[in-house]
């Protein structure tokens, strides 16, 4: 009986799901408590994701992208580090207000991560079956044989030639690209509604990369799931996503679809990602030398103990002192489109 | 495979002829023979009796001559006769074997029982209350000699239950002996689970770092299986290697403890022997203990490849 009303809930919340949101940050506050201070990893953001959605989320490294996800599924390490406040939301429920238990249940099941290290993310002494299949017998109650079958299923999606020797075979067997097909179907195996990518390509090479890449996004259009992909490659964002999130020092500057952000970027720190992107044009040396490629001056702040201003300023061309005693509210370019920035009429 | 193995057990062999030779010579660099103690007693030396009782054990032979007796009727099962009680050899050390596998493997057990799941619990509470107890605890189990604790055992048991729980010579039952032998175990044991325990702990917070727990946590896996299934297989390495250690160290006999609690096992009769100047009884024991490290060793070697799939032993 009660299988019977769990499946038919499902059924009404899959019709639902093109309306409602999935998954929902609202001011989601993580900070790191150190001798030094208070770091604000991830500051006030926010996002909404609907099923099969699929959200970039665009930074340097250190801006908190690893930390917003990892706030997702509850693993920030504690100490030093604590969700202050905001809430997350899957389905409408507060990730936040669960308990431990409820919310081992969500991990891997209706929420996973593929992580940024392929070759350090698999546990050397456990076969891939084993790693595959944990997830199958914790959430789905599978048999460990029904779960070793399903694993090699999950082997032959994720294109892994051979994937009954595979199976059986330990991760200093296989390569970089290949342990990261075994983590997509790790993630994938229970049929997830979120799916976090924390850089998944980052560590491969750039062949395979863009198989990677193919294959996350192709599995994403089969099984419906949302995707967040956290990345610092913009090439990566505009061949994957449709929507995207520029995150700086903790706290979201600009967000926008990702045509959007390309044509008209609109924060002063996109708009310098975007310089620092090398085109064909510019490598060949049909402009002048001056455009060649562009940086962006200064260096990422640490954000241990940040005043309450805009965190760009020290780099920002247009900052005035606004920018350095407040922090911009949100402007709303158009409905999907809005930006932190004090000088939005000047920049553009 | 095959031929690693045969090369294993040919160096084996290889191994323990070393072992026997380095015996022999030690042995008979220490002053005097079972004819010298003997006399030593009564004060003179009859020189006659004297050569008399070396002819008698072939002691008066060239040393090669004795050293290549000793093995040629080793290979053939006979481990020859006690200068002391004029019995085979083989008789005074088989009964005795019982006892000291008995006492080791219990003090085994309570190390193992003890120390590894400690020591997890000590790695995954790192820095909490339960990590700085048993810092200190197992900072003094280091520091306090087992024999010590012993008496302090016996002495304590004789106050308040007013009974001394040392070996006997016939105890009651099996689970009579066990209980008997177990008092030392646990003396004995505390010292090397505080080992373990130390070593777990810092072999686990290098494995508790790794990515792939962060992984196994992103899968729902709850904490226990991510300690006992993920973290420990992988810390289990160095734990194994020190348990082999600590395992031939007890199969060569716990001397002082035995003393201490009257054990009639391997370790206090071997001191016994080495005062007579009893030639076969101390190379014989000696030997078989070699036997047993070198044996630990290789089971120890074969374990690293059945857990971690990466070590392969290859022709």
């Amino acid at each position: 009986m009660e299988k019977l009303i769990n499946e038919f809930s499902n059924h009404i919340h899959v019709s639902n799901l093109a309306e409602a949101a999935v998954l929902e940050v609202e001011n989601l506050k993580t900070y790191f408590f150190v001798k030094q201070g208070v770091v604000k990893a991830v500051d006030d953001f926010s996002f909404s994701l609907k099923s099969g959605d699929k959200l970039a989320i665009v930074g340097e490294s250190g801006c908190g992208k690893s930390m917003t996800a990892l706030s997702v599924l509850r693993l920030v390490p504690n100490p030093p580090g604590r969700i202050v406040s905001g809430s997350i939301k899957l389905d409408g429920k507060d990730l936040l207000q669960m308990s431990e238990s409820e919310m081992r249940n969500i991990r891997g099941n209706r929420i996973s991560m593929i992580f940024q290290e392929p070759m350090t993310s698999l546990n050397p002494v456990l076969s891939i079956a084993q790693q595959i299949g944990e997830a199958l017998i914790l959430h789905q109650k599978l048999s460990d044989k029904d779960a070793f079958d399903r694993s090699v299923e999950l082997l032959k999606l994720v294109k892994i030639p051979e994937p009954l020797r595979r199976a059986r075979e330990y991760p200093h067997q296989l390569s970089g690209g290949m342990r990261q097909r075994v983590m997509t179907a790790m993630a994938l195996a229970c049929n997830p509604q979120v799916l976090l990518a924390d850089e998944p390509t980052t560590a491969l090479d750039v062949t395979i990369q863009a198989q990677i890449l193919d294959l996350i996004m192709e599995l994403q259009d089969r099984l419906g799931t949302a995707v967040v992909l956290i990345t610092h490659d913009l090439g990566v964002v505009a061949e994957t996503s449709e929507r995207v999130i520029v995150m700086y020092g903790g706290k979201k500057v600009e967000e926008a679809n990702v045509n959007d952000i390309f044509a008209m970027p609109l924060h002063p720190y996109t708009q310098g990602l975007l310089a620092a992107v090398p085109k064909l044009t510019t490598l060949s040396g049909k402009e002048s030398y001056s455009k060649r490629l562009q940086e962006i001056p200064g260096i990422v702040p640490a954000l241990v103990n940040l005043p309450d201003a805009c965190t760009f300023a020290p780099r920002c061309a247009f900052a005035t002192d606004i920018c350095r005693h407040e922090y911009p509210p949100y402007t709303n370019i158009s409905s999907s489109h809005k930006v932190a920035c004090w000088h939005v009429a000047k920049v553009c | 495979m095959a031929i690693y193995l045969l090369r294993r057990i040919f160096l084996l062999f290889v191994t323990i002829l070393g072992v026997s030779i380095i015996i022999f010579a030690l042995m008979r660099v220490v002053p005097g023979n079972i004819a010298d103690v003997l006399f030593e007693s009564s004060g003179y030396i009859d020189q006659v009796q004297k050569a008399k009782i070396e002819a008698e054990l072939g002691l008066d032979k060239p040393l090669i001559q004795q050293y290549l007796s000793w093995l040629g009727h080793l290979l053939t099962g006979d481990f020859g006769f006690s200068y002391m009680s004029e019995r085979p050899a083989i008789d005074e050390i088989l009964p005795r074997l019982p006892v000291t596998f008995k006492l080791a493997a219990l003090t085994l057990f309570f190390t193992i029982i003890f120390g590894i799941p400690l020591g997890v619990w000590s790695a995954v509470k790192q820095n909490g209350l339960v990590d700085n107890a048993l810092r200190v605890v197992t900072l003094s189990a280091l520091s306090l000699p087992s024999f010590w604790c012993g008496l302090l055992v016996l002495m304590f048991s004789v106050h308040v239950f007013g009974v001394i729980p040392i070996y006997s010579n016939e105890p009651r039952s099996i689970f009579h002996e066990l209980f008997l032998l177990s008092i030392p175990a646990l003396v004995v044991g505390f010292r090397s689970s505080a080992l373990i325990v130390r070593l777990t702990r810092s072999s686990m917070l290098e494995v508790l770092r790794q990515d792939y727990i962060r992984t196994a946590r992103a899968k729902g896996v709850s904490e226990s299986t991510i300690h006992y299934r993920h973290a420990l297989k992988n810390a289990i390495l160095p734990i194994i290697t020190l348990l082999g250690i600590e395992a031939s160290h007890l199969m060569g006999g716990l001397v002082v403890i035995e003393t201490v609690f009257n054990i009639p096992g391997l370790g206090r009769y071997l001191v016994e022997a080495i005062r007579w100047r009893d030639y076969p009884i101390v190379q014989n024991i000696v030997l078989f203990s070699a036997c047993a490290v070198v044996m630990t060793n290789f089971i120890v070697d074969m374990l690293y490849a059945v857990i971690d799939p990466r070590i392969k032993y290859v022709d």
